[in-house]
């Protein structure tokens, strides 16, 4: 760690961490739940359940940019955080909003209270002070990060991680607005969540993972930053207007289906790039860098982005195909790959590549953590197998055949038996990566004659 | 400009405007595919609804946008040479000619909303109306683009200005024919 205040991203991992255990926790009763539906129906309702999943996500995946930031900010802009004690004022104010949020909600506080009961429109029902102390929190963000970018040097890297972090924040406000008319509702409610993931989150995705790269392969700046562009275009090109595939059975004109039809088409294209750049940058890598499990989250993420976000997207966008799949197991088995190949594992990646230096440990303790990849992973396909078959199903029975909602679900029932054993894969690979992180000490299994022989080559000739 | 007879040895101005040109190209070609696809349904209707266009206008705007494309390339070579009064003449006479093709659209367009012609009006107006719009929206930023190249006049930010304008060239040779002509 060349920087102290490189430091600050430590508390912002461990907190993303801790709510990463509170949402696969989440998604797991879900996932009971819907095998034994009375399963806590009269304490934790499903649909609350529902929104701590999701909503716990978006906290933790933002805390894992914030504190992802904090860690290469430094690093590239070479100088010291403009200010620790607003970066961890910054911290207090989303814990405390956090907590607050699921109090309200569990407990169903100040019911109709304009400022602190909460306001009912779906993922965005958070009370009005919770969000003005998002909007709070990252006003001080981005100062911090801004003022330490504008002092020191100026790199594509930083660029492209300010512009993604500044949409993020300026979509935000959208949440604020809330039209009686419902059509115009729902228009701005997409301008939040998903102009950021088919949008400014990839901008934050491509600058992580080309920092992540730059670390891990030793590659020219120049070269990555050269790739850094052509994602940053295709992925707004495509990202922006393609967000109208969600405009398809709103209400607004029916253009849109043309528009979001073929933008949407094209989102795969920023997520072909960022896997080919991840892997050209390894074959064209010299450095053969230690911490080889944060090079399999950053491998992993970009393949798993490219088809949960890119082929899984793109099989139901086209209006035509979207008719008959929306709103079935097809949209929840896209929406757990993308938002896991794309997100979860770009920030375990980058908690798997801090971590170590942060608590200053060599060799590193790679083994645990690689196993929880497999095991998280592989737990997550299978589940997005297991709903896109039960989303076939599902819209040949309801859609094609005309059967009634409770009844198509019935017949699912196998479907997400299998997927509650999936989640169970998931949540065990989530604490063991959580466990290996935070607390082993020591290798646990010893390394192999060939790893052996390449840690002492490593040890004779260090790496640059 | 005599140009060597190998290929260049690195690809010729701004790499992001190739990305640009080639989504661009992308995204007008297919939705031109899902055009000439839906006319195979109903020949008919396109033909007819064809005929409430202005071929002639739409014709000299073509020439209009091809002659503009030739200044530019012009202003390429004069930039090259150093020659930043003769870049700026033949940048202004391209910015020139985008606007009156903005304007002979303009009075088609007045045309087709007198005539009661819109969006939803047949599924020939919804690509006509997305297709030109969208073009006509890459014209007024390719004229814009123009004018603040032609403040430096470099060779580099002029030749950047002229790739996107001969793209938006390029796109309306493809759209003229196809939505204007195709029987």
């Amino acid at each position: 760690m060349k920087y102290h205040t490189q430091r600050i991203a430590y508390a912002y991992f461990v907190v993303a961490m801790a709510l990463f255990a509170v949402q696969v926790t989440m998604g797991l009763t879900m996932g009971w739940i819907y095998v034994q539906p009375n399963f806590l129906s009269d304490i934790l309702p499903f649909n609350v359940v529902r929104m701590l999943h999701s909503n716990s996500l978006i906290v933790w995946l933002l805390l894992g940019f914030f504190g992802s930031a904090y860690y290469l900010v430094p690093e590239e802009a070479e100088r010291e955080i403009h200010s620790p004690t607003l970066a961890y004022l910054q911290l207090a104010i989303l814990v405390l909003g956090t907590a607050g949020v699921v109090v309200t909600y569990v407990f169903d506080l100040f019911h109709g209270n304009w400022l602190l009961g909460k306001e009912g429109r779906e993922f965005l029902e958070q009370p009005k002070w919770v969000k003005a102390g998002i909007v709070v929190a990252a006003l001080i963000f981005l100062y911090n990060v801004t003022m330490t970018v504008l002092k020191g040097r100026k790199t594509a890297i930083s660029n492209v991680l300010l512009l993604g972090l500044w949409g993020l924040a300026l979509l935000f406000l959208f949440a604020f607005y809330n039209p009686s008319n419902l059509v115009l509702d729902k228009q701005y409610w997409w301008y939040v969540i998903h102009l950021w993931v088919e949008g400014v989150w990839e901008l934050i995705m491509a600058s992580i993972l080309a920092f992540l790269m730059l670390k891990l392969t030793g590659v020219d700046r120049e070269v990555v930053e050269k790739w850094l562009y052509v994602i940053v275009a295709t992925a707004l090109f495509s990202g922006i207007l393609g967000t109208g595939h969600h405009y398809y059975w709103i209400g607004l004109p029916a253009y849109w289906q043309w528009v979001g039809s073929i933008f949407s088409s094209f989102e795969i294209v920023p997520f072909f790039a960022m896997m080919s750049f991840a892997f050209v940058m390894v074959w064209k890598g010299r450095r053969d860098h230690p911490n080889k499990a944060a090079l399999l989250w950053s491998l992993g993420c970009s393949v798993l982005a490219f088809f949960g976000a890119g082929v899984w997207g793109f099989l139901h966008t086209l209006h035509g195909v979207n008719y008959y799949t929306h709103g079935t197991q097809i949209t929840a088995a896209h929406g757990h790959l993308a938002f896991y190949g794309a997100y979860v594992c770009l920030v375990l990646a980058m908690i798997t590549y801090a971590m170590p230096i942060m608590k200053n440990r060599d060799p590193y303790n790679q083994v645990l953590n690689m196993a929880s990849f497999w095991l998280m992973s592989g737990g997550m396909l299978f589940m997005t197998f297991t709903l896109t078959f039960a989303g076939t199903l599902q819209t040949h029975l309801q859609r094609v055949n005309g059967e009634a909602f409770m009844d198509v679900q019935d017949q699912l029932a196998l479907f997400y038996w299998m997927r509650f054993g999936s989640g169970l894969a998931v949540v065990a690979g989530a604490l063991l990566f959580i466990w290996s992180v935070l607390a082993v000490r020591r290798e646990v299994v010893t390394p192999g004659p060939v790893q052996q022989h390449r840690d002492q080559m490593a040890h004779r000739t260090p790496a640059e | 400009m005599i140009e060597a007879a190998h290929p260049p040895d690195r690809l010729p101005g701004e790499l992001i405007m190739w990305v640009l040109i080639i989504s661009e190209m992308a995204v007008f070609g297919a939705a031109l595919l899902i055009f000439l696809t839906l006319r195979l349904r109903d020949p008919e209707g396109f033909a007819a609804a064809q005929d409430h266009l202005h071929r002639l206008s739409a014709g000299l705007n073509t020439v209009v946008l091809v002659t503009s494309g030739f200044g530019a390339a012009c202003a390429v070579r004069a930039a090259r040479a150093g020659q930043a009064a003769a870049t700026r003449r033949w940048l202004w006479g391209a910015m020139i000619l985008g606007a009156v093709f903005l304007l002979l659209k303009g009075v088609e367009y007045a045309d087709a909303a007198r005539q009661g012609i819109g969006l939803e009006t047949h599924v020939f107006y919804t690509f006509y109306w997305l297709l030109t719009l969208f073009h006509a929206a890459h014209v007024v930023a390719g004229v814009i683009i123009l004018g603040l190249v032609s403040i430096r006049a470099g060779a580099d930010g002029v030749e950047a200005g002229a790739q996107f304008w001969h793209m938006v060239d390029l796109v309306w040779v493809l759209l003229f024919p196809v939505i204007y002509l195709l029987r």
